[in-house]
């Protein structure tokens, strides 16, 4: 009898057009944030122009600031801090909240009861809330940033995942599973993981969009990222004496971070049925 | 059957304020612990170390946190809010001036935005995959995207620079005429009612589109149902408790909307005090205005549950 | 329905070659009829009879000018009273539904709105169309329940669906159906999720109602003796196309088509092997005593809700042993606790003369390799995230440490065992049928080398000519591999078929056990004997002619 080896399976996607536009978006921000000190004109601190509210030129594509500071080379430059602050954070909130719900679905009992009571109390307090008492108290250093967003998306990544699998622990593979003797942890990685990555993928792709408007929220109140450094809401902040100029300097990083939110909104959107079947 | 209904009311209403006691404990171990000193922060960095052990003994800082925080606990409940340090002023008097102005607000938006997002949602469920649910849906997912306050700005920067229309603050004094006041509102309100109704709007017509698949709606629909008898006679009164809770949910949302909103607009509510008190670091301050917006949130929270409860037939 | 002849009145709907297309997902489409034509003349009960995906639903929706979501009419007419209803705009579809044709759904349970009362829904059909006001609408529907003797019939509209039983419910859609008096009642398997005691009650309320009326009705279902006491025609369907249409005796006393005659062969009584005919060896797995439940215990030692009830069983190496009983008799709940899966509160599990902890976890993994579970639904036992052959190799690494080569080949041969090509290893669990998947399912229980099998009703969701295949399936292994078989069903037909010994539950009890060849002797439980004598057979006089004590179904039935 030969062995033969598995044959290659065929993914069958249908790309919508409007999908493609979107993930070309944000991969464009991926790229900019990745590559930013060779894609700056000019040191983001660096007063380079007399000029301060300066309309967009061939010197300074988006203008200058209140400063006479190169907006394109700032805004580059922030969106490596909104990007990144904001990407750390998730990557934490999503380690946390994810092993936590899966350990709450397979164990179950008494220990999904208390870590979910105890984590429904960070659910009581809204968000931005939240992130003004942890800034009060911390700071606003970008390490206390990070670990902000981390408390407050923690709880709905855990949520989510413990609701998802809890889902997939009531089917019957996996009582055949525990059935055939196969511990917890076997169980979380090999039997529930696989069949809800998909949407928990997309419900971090979500929760994205949640963290970079809050974490310019929080800079536009003066409360993230901190001068002379800027990320896109702190570039709103700044530059809101312009509104009467009518400056770019105002409207472009709004649109930098509209364009981002919108793009990774629409791209889940219109994801595949079978995976936002699965959202639901 | 009732009894059930209370004990299930009465469990949600202990929950809420076993909620409310953890996250009071929250908010005082996060400004009190997290490293950041508060008498260096009053005195400013270039103070002696003596001069800020001394603020401290007398702001009662070097007690342990413990004690503190039961201090601070049984002031609450006895309306003993502290002293602002920054500003001078017990902290009740300056909540008490601000809360009105927030609360304001917050109706005004609420009684807009509830009846608005949830008609919007209803009727796209209804004639869904119409051209009108299409433009809902898109405007829905647009405003979703939109930071508070780039939609604050970009009307600010149309309707007050441009076009000159409207006041770009909205500090009102207390001897404008109605005319003034309600100028003053537009803008806010707007940006709240942009910010809050659009996850609104989004759950509500989630929430109808599930019913929509069920068989009791095939079933009526196989009666001879017309498309708005299917959703608001069968879809709709088993969709209660979802929509509710997106009410409830996007009040989050709301509060978030008010904090940036009022700093625009200059607007003097209980969210600018709060905001302003943690840029000077004013530890009362802040922990007080942050208990009375969870406290209002849980309330919310808590009535959209009981009206999800409620409106659960297998209980009547 | 021989003894009622009726005058074959003139043809009210007249289906031509309908043709209903599907889209999937990805952009495929498929065509579910590919066809089909037929007429129903007035007064005629006609009944498409098909196994699922045969499109009989899709012709019944067809009749209401429906098609599901994702379905669109592709081609043909379907003439009501000489107008074509796929043409209709829709409001004229509005106007036809209710009122001049009315459906009759599968599941009353799903169908009817949780949070509105009965009566509500019921007379909403007249509020729809304007037939009839509030006051009379609500007489009309108190005199259809009396008539599907419904108990209560004043008051029964006053509840909420949650609190009345399936087959009432079953019976006030009927009444629902009934109350716009229409032309034409299209009954959608309106009794396939009842029990068989529950679903006579129907049956004979529905014909009584059919026979009153001398109603036009479309009856949809997968069960030919079923269909037999109920229809004046037949026509049956495979894969969107008619395969034999003609009057309901001649399809059941002499079909014609081989498709047909495979439906009816698996109606023919299996003759059990007579008591004793085999040896026993001794008892390989020995229950005493199990008591089982869920929700807290009580201050006595006993669970909350009890769903097994000091149950005692021996099930002989080798052997057989088939549980039946009604839903939420317990059967299923007694495999779970032999499984370990709900821990029992009190009693013995003896596996090979070693008594077994009561929960899983605490099981040795030998003692766990030789009893495996499989499951009813293998679309849920089987996770849709592995291959084939990941999922029966699991069991070869956990129990016999198998890897690589050693372990595909492994695959490979159980593959055979239960007659599927080898190729099949690299398929996802959805790129199966029901029949196959079901096939996996029991290969992944083999693959421990078990020498008990416990099947939870495992061929009840299969069709029937599949499901027979698979009982065939487990007889072959049974003689090949001696494995030892305790399987839980409601239906007595299969297990009868199967088992050597029959063990009869009844509210979390066992009633009686006894050898599958004396189901029928005298000294049988009068429960046993309402459960074999609720099984609708091929004769359609049958229902007619069935004498049951009331007083016993009144008993045991939850009519």
């Amino acid at each position: 009898m030969t062995v033969s080896t598995a044959p290659r399976r065929k993914i069958r996607f249908q790309i919508r057009p409007i999908a493609a536009v979107c993930l070309l978006v944000v991969l464009f921000w991926i790229v900019v944030a990745l590559f930013a000190p060779l894609l700056v004109h000019y040191p983001a601190g660096d007063m380079v122009s007399y000029d301060y509210f300066g309309p967009m030129s061939k010197e300074y594509w988006l203008g200058t600031d209140y400063l006479g500071r190169d907006i394109y080379s700032r805004l580059i430059v922030g969106t490596r801090y909104t990007i990144g602050i904001a990407f750390v954070g998730l990557i934490l909130a999503a380690l946390i909240g994810i092993t936590l719900g899966l350990l709450a679905a397979a164990f179950g009992g008494v220990f999904d009861t208390i870590l979910s009571r105890a984590i429904d109390t960070f659910v009581g307090i809204p968000n931005l809330l939240l992130a003004l008492v942890i800034v009060a108290g911390g700071g606003s250093s970008i390490p206390i940033l990070i670990g902000a967003i981390t408390v407050i998306f923690f709880p709905g990544c855990y949520r989510f995942t413990r609701s998802m699998a809890v889902n997939v622990n009531a089917l019957d593979f996996i009582s055949a599973a525990r059935a055939r003797g196969e511990g917890h942890f076997y169980i979380m990685i090999h039997e529930i993981l696989p069949n809800i990555a998909g949407p928990i993928m997309a419900d971090l792709g979500l929760r994205f969009v949640h963290i970079i408007l809050l974490l310019s929220g929080l800079s536009f109140l003066g409360l993230g990222v901190q001068p002379p450094n800027a990320d896109w809401g702190a570039l709103v902040r700044e530059n809101m004496i312009g509104i009467s100029y009518g400056s770019p300097a105002v409207v472009v990083p709004s649109l930098a971070l509209a364009s981002l939110a919108l793009a990774i909104n629409l791209l889940i959107d219109n994801l595949p049925q079978r995976v936002r079947d699965q959202l639901e | 059957m009732n009894k059930r209904i209370l004990e299930m009311i009465g469990g949600r209403l202990a929950v809420a304020i076993l909620s409310l006691f953890l996250v009071s404990l929250a908010v005082f171990f996060i400004t009190e612990l997290l490293p950041g000193d508060t008498a260096q922060e009053l005195l400013g960095q270039a103070v002696t170390t003596e001069a800020a052990s001394q603020l401290r003994e007398t702001l009662g800082l070097d007690r342990p946190a413990i004690l503190r925080y039961f201090e601070w606990i049984f002031g609450l409940l006895t309306g003993d809010l502290g002293y602002s340090h920054v500003s001078d002023r017990p902290v009740a008097s300056l909540v008490a001036e601000r809360l009105p102005n927030s609360l304001t607000l917050a109706a005004v938006t609420m009684a807009i935005t509830i009846p608005l997002a949830l008609s919007l949602g209803i009727f796209a469920a209804i004639w869904k995959g119409s051209i009108f649910d299409r433009a809902i849906s898109s405007v829905a997912i647009m405003l979703v995207s939109f930071p508070e306050f780039m939609i604050a700005t970009l009307l600010v920067m149309w309707l007050s620079v441009y076009l000159q229309w409207l006041p770009a603050l909205s500090f009102i004094p207390t001897t404008a005429d109605l005319h003034t006041v309600v100028l003053a509102y537009i803008m806010p309100v707007s940006v709240l009612v942009f910010g809050s109704c659009s996850q609104m709007i989004r759950l509500s017509r989630a929430a109808i589109a599930d019913a929509m698949v069920t068989p009791y709606v095939e079933m009526a629909m196989l009666k001879g149902a017309s498309r708005s008898r299917m959703v608001l006679g069968h879809a709709l009164p088993n969709s209660v408790a979802p929509i509710v809770n997106s009410v409830a949910l996007s009040m989050s949302g709301l509060l978030g909307g008010v904090i940036i909103v009022e700093t625009v607009f200059n607007y003097p509510g209980l969210a600018k005090l709060m905001v302003d008190g943690v840029s000077t670091r004013d530890m009362p301050l802040i922990q007080t205005c942050s208990m009375i917006f969870c406290g209002f949130y849980l309330v919310l929270i808590t009535a959209a549950d009981i009206i999800a409860i409620l409106s659960n037939p297998r209980l009547r | 329905m021989t003894k009622y002849p009726k005058t074959a009145g003139e043809t009210l709907v007249s289906i031509e070659d309908l043709r209903v297309t599907a889209t999937t997902d990805s952009g495929r489409t498929i065509e579910i009829l590919k066809g089909v034509s037929f007429d129903v003349r007035r007064g005629e009960v006609l009944a498409l009879i098909g196994e699922s995906g045969s499109g009989k639903t899709t012709i019944a929706l067809s009749l209401l000018a429906y098609a599901r979501a994702g379905c669109h009419f592709s081609g043909g007419h379907v003439l009501f009273d000489g107008v074509d209803l796929i043409t209709l705009d829709e409001g004229a579809r509005r106007k036809l539904r209710g009122n001049k044709v009315s459906y009759v759904p599968q599941s009353a349970a799903a169908s009817f709105n949780p949070s509105k009362k009965i009566m509500d829904q019921v007379v909403e059909v007249a509020e729809i169309h304007g037939i009839l006001d509030k006051a009379s609408a609500r007489d009309k529907a108190i005199g259809l329940f009396r008539s599907l003797s419904l108990p209560s019939p004043e008051t029964i509209g006053d509840r909420y669906p949650h609190q009345v039983s399936g087959g009432q419910l079953q019976r006030l859609a009927a009444a629902m159906a009934l109350l716009g008096d229409p032309e034409l009642v299209v009954f959608d398997e309106p009794t396939t999720a009842l029990d068989v005691t529950t679903q006579i009650e129907v049956l004979r309320a529905f014909k009584s109602a059919i026979l009153d009326r001398g109603m036009t009705g479309v009856y949809v279902s997968h069960d030919l003796a079923v269909v037999a006491q109920i229809s004046d025609r037949i026509i049956v369907l495979k894969d969107g196309e008619i395969q034999e249409a003609g009057k309901t005796e001649q399809i059941v006393g002499a079909p014609a088509h081989p498709y047909t005659q495979a439906l009816i062969s698996a109606f023919e009584p299996v003759e059990a092997e007579a008591a004793g005919s085999r040896l026993t060896k001794g008892a390989v797995l020995e229950m005493r005593d199990v008591v089982a439940g869920y929700g807290n215990m009580k201050s006595d030692g006993k669970p909350h809700i009890i769903a097994v009830d000091g149950v005692s069983f021996a099930l002989q190496r080798g052997h057989s042993l088939g549980v039946i009983g009604e839903s939420g008799c317990g059967k299923s709940t007694l495999l779970r606790v032999a499984a370990g899966l709900l821990p029992a509160a009190s009693g013995a599990c003896v596996l090979d003369g070693k008594d077994l902890r009561p929960q899983v976890s605490a099981r040795s993994k030998d003692e766990l390799r030789k009893m495996q579970i499989v499951f009813q639904l293998a679309d849920t036992a089987l996770n849709p995230a592995q291959t084939v052959g990941n999922i029966i190799g699991r069991p070869l690494t956990f129990y016999h440490g198998m890897k690589g080569e050693t372990r595909d080949k492994q695959v490979i041969e159980l593959l055979d065992m239960v007659r599927m090509p080898a190729q099949f290893r690299h398929r996802l669990p959805r790129e199966l049928s029901g029949g196959q998947r079901q096939r996996i399912n029991l290969a992944r229980a083999l693959a421990a080398k078990p020498d008990v099998l416990l099947c939870d009703e495992i061929t009840s969701a299969l069709d029937t000519v599949v499901a027979a295949k698979v009982l065939e399936l487990l007889k072959e292994l049974q003689r090949e591999l001696h494995l030892s078989y305790l399987f839980v069903s409601h239906d007595i037909h299969t297990v009868r078929s199967l088992c050597d010994e029959v063990m009869v539950m009844f509210g979390g009890k066992k009633l009686e056990t006894f050898a599958a060849a004396d189901l029928h002797a005298e000294a049988r439980h009068p429960y046993t004997k309402l459960l074999a004598s609720s099984l609708p057979t091929l004769d359609p006089g049958w229902l007619d002619n069935l004498k049951q004590d009331p007083e016993l179904v009144r008993k045991f039935a939850h009519a």
